[in-house]
């Protein structure tokens, strides 16, 4: 009939919502696989305190919030796989070897780079992704950072307790990120802001030494010496492996309702609204119990 | 043979035959704790086979700074005590079984 491992639920992806759907259908005695990831936890494996997720009114390290969901899986019964999908097959519900009655995507968002060729090159010698890792490493020099969102906002607040200055260069001539978040931004004085500017180019052979700067309204070039660039432009939905398969909107961001029975969505995958922590978990919740009434009604 | 905690004072004479991976890290840094369960599964299955080790970047900022790493966790595959490759954040341990490629068959 067919050689494939088979589950009840495969849940693809194993941030807040992929956890969460995992916590829900395993409790509802589903036999649970959760494809990780080589690399799984998602986006909040990068942060520092997440200070708006409920029931931690001190706050919870990212990490370790994404360390428990995955704990209280594996305790609920979830199997995990922490590698990457290299296949998928919608219409058939396999993944690789593995076959199940219902499928959950919940893949999130991947990282978004500038794209410049220089970037590629420095990425660990002083181009960087995660302000908590690096910061340490740029102690009184200067730095760059790239953004306009939350993220951005909080990887110069946490930089400036290391760097002598540094500046946030973003496209748009307002910043997307939050009120609180702006406003912390705003009274600091280690930081300094251009709007309506992009990097064009990071300049260094082994190490960083200065961006490449223009406007985005009169195309005015200039040069700023510094020896970090950190990039936080945000994140695209990782649906490629579905290309063709799912239905997706203009952006790739996957569509709540599919047409293949047993495709479940969820998460950031889906949301490019709200993206928080608590919204993904929620949709990661929804998804788990459509899954669930989808599967006693077509047994 | 567990993760080596690697300091100034033995980092060359350790590393300096065969291979050796060793994993750059921080208590402060997400990423790596991540990787530190993966390096430490690495080190139990090549046991005898190579050297693991781990360098905190905070008490060994010479260490760290000797071999340019600027982002953590930073991983850098050794052989006789010459740098072969390296990966820069966390890769999953495939990504590391990748870079042992390099040297080992």
């Amino acid at each position: 009939m067919n050689d494939k491992k088979n589950y009840d639920v495969i849940i693809i992806g194993s941030g807040p919502a992929g956890l969460t759907a995992g916590i829900y259908t395993a409790r509802a005695n589903l036999k649970t696989l959760c494809i990780a990831g080589n690399i799984w936890g998602g986006q909040l494996m990068q942060t520092t305190l997440v200070e708006n997720f409920p029931g931690f009114p001190d706050g919870i390290q990212g990490p370790d919030l994404m360390m428990n969901m995955r704990k209280q899986a594996e305790k609920m019964g979830v199997e995990f796989v922490d590698k990457n999908v290299e296949k998928v097959d919608v219409s058939k519900l396999t993944v690789g070897q593995y076959s199940a009655r219902a499928i959950i995507v919940a893949t999130g968002a991947e990282f978004k780079w500038l794209g410049l060729p220089s970037e590629q090159k420095l990425i660990g010698r002083g181009v960087s992704a995660c302000a908590t890792c690096d910061a340490a490493f740029f102690k009184d020099n200067k730095v760059v950072v790239v953004g306009g969102g939350d993220a951005a906002m909080e990887e110069a607040l946490y930089l400036t307790k290391f760097v002598s200055s540094l500046i946030i260069v973003h496209r748009r001539d307002t910043f997307r990120a939050s009120k609180i978040m702006q406003d912390r931004v705003l009274n600091n004085p280690k930081i300094k802001i251009l709007f309506n500017t992009e990097v064009k180019e990071i300049f260094g052979e082994d190490k960083v030494t200065g961006v490449q700067l223009m406007t985005t309204n009169d195309n005015r070039m200039t040069t700023y010496d510094c020896s970090g660039v950190f990039v936080a432009i945000g994140h695209t939905p990782a649906t490629k492996i579905f290309e063709g398969q799912i239905k997706l909107d203009a952006k790739g961001y996957a569509l709540k309702e599919q047409e293949t029975k047993g495709i479940f969505i969820a998460g950031d995958v889906h949301d490019h609204k709200y993206r928080q922590a608590i919204t993904a978990a929620g949709y990661g919740c929804e998804a788990a119990l459509d899954a669930e009434r989808y599967l006693s009604e077509n047994r | 043979m567990a993760t080596l905690n690697l300091t100034k004072t033995d980092f060359d004479q350790k590393t300096k035959t065969g291979v050796a991976l060793v994993d750059f890290w921080a208590e402060w840094c997400g990423p790596c704790k991540m990787a530190g369960p993966v390096i430490d599964e690495l080190a139990t299955e090549y046991s005898g086979k190579m050297v693991v080790g781990k360098v905190d970047v905070d008490h060994e900022q010479e260490l760290a700074g000797k071999y340019g790493v600027m982002s953590i966790p930073t991983v850098i595959l050794f052989k006789d005590g010459v740098e072969v490759g390296r990966q820069v954040g966390f890769a999953g341990k495939q990504g590391y079984l990748d870079l042992l490629k390099k040297v080992m068959q």
